[in-house]
């Protein structure tokens, strides 16, 4: 399953209906001895490094401005010293902020008072970290609790959220153990469990799963993504990873020395990088992990089962075509006709449902390119590409497969996943 | 060599000045704090004197077997019958109760310390310089002004006592604390913890077997101050130690000596039990 074209699609075109979530306005960062003088210097356009050689301060994050909608996903992606652990930590601020702002709906959080920051980390901001961060002391499930202890939630009714946060990440039967008795992906998963007992508006994941090994971080990643379809949470999610940036953001915001040099869907940045940077980031991406079926399918040519075969045989015909799908009236697919077994259908008086080739192969639009190679390896017709119901969205050819690898956007339908 | 910049500062005379000052304006307070200490010892030795010798030996034991092994459990038994055979069980009981007493006062005392520096590096400043002073400054010196302060006896032995045997449990829990990971702090800081929250639920706990280390350490050293005490007045082991040592008796030396290892290796095997 993939979802980073197709969801930053749909995301994108909601835009418009959404509710904004967090909105940050020109957020800097700089470490040193008198910060705010250098924030001017930033102002005038100065980098990150001639501010370092002028007044020996380190930029953290330069000016960072981003919006992120109601159940987003949103990823801060950049190399290691590019800001985004420094700039998520700002949104909670674990981090002071030396200039800008932060706005929650109508709740300015750069102007919170102590109390009004601890009471937004406890209600709408948790956040999932690197090395999961778990109180060894604690078992599985008080480690869940702690949100909840902390706000002096009673004893039971913080039990019970716990034990749902857990059963929700497929931990449920391990309420007594230690972390230290648990792997590293069910560590992590405790650690989003505990950021999701609190039942906050937004989920901070600071580069969650780039401690765990490539196959266990895949998987969470999915898990990640199943669970937003029934938790609907804002995620500001940090990596360096790219390849985890394109599988799970909706959005993806790249970052270079504390400056955010593009914010688009995954297919905005891959398709039509900002700049040189960006552009190097994303020429080593592996295009056939990343679009899908739903990207390269072509219309399919049908017909009704319920036509006659002549019917079938006369549009090959004008089509020039020598093969035809055949649906029901709900477009399910029932599978093919070719033009030799419609001429026997109508020498021999059959219907088209009595000759069509049943059991095609096909897949589903969210399929990864690198996953159509086999099937369409042995096929003899071209891939058809159903949604969940069965319905015939389009097909796959070869052609369109091998251009769309070539980067030539001509081979792309452009549309993904019609939704 | 005799010619001087400056002339010699009076410092002798500053801290006399200083003492007295003390004395003077500080006795009702000093007298207080003598009569506690002096109250709860007495009642620690009445209380260790109540049964047959056997019963505290048994109940020792039975710690011992509980908190660390049966092994340890065995030793405590044989080592303290012997002291009981060789007749110092009164003594034992007053180097318990002055032992007891001092960890008390520095656990009660220290660990707050220990907390408050871990908090603060501002505080930490003033009272490490504090706490090499308490350590390395030799016992008599200090022994001095305590005796001036509380008169002779037991009192000046358990000042004199906490004052040496703190450090350790003040600058352990202050470790423990600050060797926290990092990253504990800042999860406990982000779901939103007061202070006291992470102190209590975080911090603490975390920082336990770094905390009992030290009071281990505090423990040790304050057996290791036995003799010293003695020299004041306060009873117990020391007093026969200082007395071998005075007579050149060597093995009523060497009895007492015997003694106070084998008690101090019962409190470390049982101290460092309750860690695990």
């Amino acid at each position: 399953m993939d979802y980073s074209l197709a969801n930053g699609k749909s995301g994108g075109e909601k835009m418009g209906e959404k509710k904004i979530e967090i909105k940050v306005d020109k957020l800097t960062k700089i470490f040193g001895r008198s910060p705010k003088d250098a924030v001017g210097l930033l102002e005038q356009g100065k980098t990150k490094d001639q501010i370092l050689e002028e007044t020996g301060m380190t930029v953290g994050v330069n000016q960072a401005s981003f919006e992120v909608e109601n159940g987003e996903v949103f990823v801060i992606m950049g190399l290691s010293g590019s800001g985004k652990s420094t700039l998520v930590r700002l949104l909670n601020r674990l981090i002071e902020p030396t200039s800008g702002e932060i706005w929650l709906g109508d709740k300015n959080v750069t102007a919170m008072n102590k109390e009004e920051l601890r009471e937004l980390r406890r209600k709408n901001m948790s956040m999932v970290f690197q090395q999961f961060a778990l109180l060894p002391h604690k078992t599985i499930l008080e480690n869940a609790e702690y949100g909840l202890e902390i706000q002096k939630v009673d004893k039971n009714e913080r039990e019970q959220k716990a034990k749902d946060a857990l059963e929700l990440v497929g931990l449920g039967g391990y309420l007594d153990k230690y972390p230290t008795e648990l792997s590293g992906g069910m560590q992590q998963r405790v650690g989003l469990a505990r950021a999701l007992a609190n039942d906050p508006t937004i989920l901070l994941m600071d580069e969650a799963f780039s401690a765990l090994d490539p196959l266990i971080r895949k998987d969470m990643q999915d898990e990640l993504l199943d669970l937003q379809q029934s938790v609907h949470k804002t995620i500001v999610f940090i990596t360096h990873d790219l390849d985890e940036a394109l599988r799970i953001g909706d959005r993806i915001a790249l970052m270079k020395d504390g400056v955010i040099v593009q914010i688009g869907t995954a297919e905005e940045i891959l398709m039509d990088p900002a700049n040189d940077y960006v552009e190097r980031f994303v020429e080593d991406v592996d295009l056939s992990k990343v679009l899908t079926a739903g990207h390269v399918m072509k219309r399919a040519e049908t017909v009704g089962v319920d036509r006659g075969p002549r019917v079938a045989l006369q549009f090959m015909k004008d089509q020039g075509i020598s093969t035809v799908y055949v649906i029901d009236k709900k477009r399910k697919l029932l599978g093919y006709i070719t033009a030799d077994q419609a001429s026997e259908a109508v020498k021999e008086k059959k219907s088209i449902e009595d000759v069509l080739t049943r059991n095609i192969p096909s897949v589903s639009p969210d399929t990864l390119l690198i996953d159509l190679f086999e099937p369409m390896a042995t096929a003899y017709a071209p891939l058809a590409v159903v949604d969940e119901e069965g319905r015939l969205k389009g097909i796959v050819v070869r052609g369109a497969v091998m251009g769309a690898l070539a980067g030539n956007e001509e081979n792309m339908s452009g549309n993904g996943v019609s939704s | 060599m005799d010619e001087r910049f400056l002339p010699r500062l009076p410092l002798k005379s500053w801290v006399n000045e200083f003492v007295d000052f003390l004395k003077e304006y500080l006795q009702g307070f000093f007298g207080i704090v003598a009569t506690v200490i002096e109250t709860v010892t007495d009642w620690f030795v009445f209380v260790l004197q109540l049964g047959h010798p056997f019963v505290l030996i048994i109940v020792i034991s039975l710690i011992a077997w509980w908190t660390a092994k049966w092994k340890v459990a065995l030793f405590s038994f044989l080592g303290l019958w012997l002291i009981n055979n060789l007749g110092y069980w009164e003594e034992l009981t007053q180097t318990l109760s002055l032992i007891l007493i001092s960890v008390i006062i520095s656990i009660i005392i220290g660990i707050p310390i220990g907390i408050w520096m871990s908090q603060k590096d501002a505080v930490r400043s003033v009272v490490t310089p504090i706490l090499d002073f308490m350590q390395t400054m030799p016992a008599f010196v200090y022994l001095i002004p305590a005796v001036v302060f509380f008169g002779l006896g037991m009192v000046p032995g358990v000042i004199a006592t906490v004052i040496f045997a703190m450090p350790p449990t003040v600058r352990l829990t202050d470790l423990g604390i600050r060797q926290v990971p990092a990253e504990l702090i800042e999860a406990a800081n982000a779901f939103g913890s007061t202070t006291g929250q992470r102190l209590t639920k975080v911090q603490i706990p975390l920082a336990t077997p770094t905390i009992m280390a030290g009071i281990n350490q505090s423990i040790m050293l304050s057996l290791s101050m036995v003799v010293i005490a003695s020299l004041v007045g306060a009873p117990g082991l020391g007093t026969i130690v200082y007395r071998a040592v005075t007579q050149i008796k060597i093995g009523l030396g060497f009895e007492g000596g015997l003694s106070l290892v084998i008690i101090a290796m019962i409190l470390d095997r049982i101290s460092q039990g309750i860690k695990k």
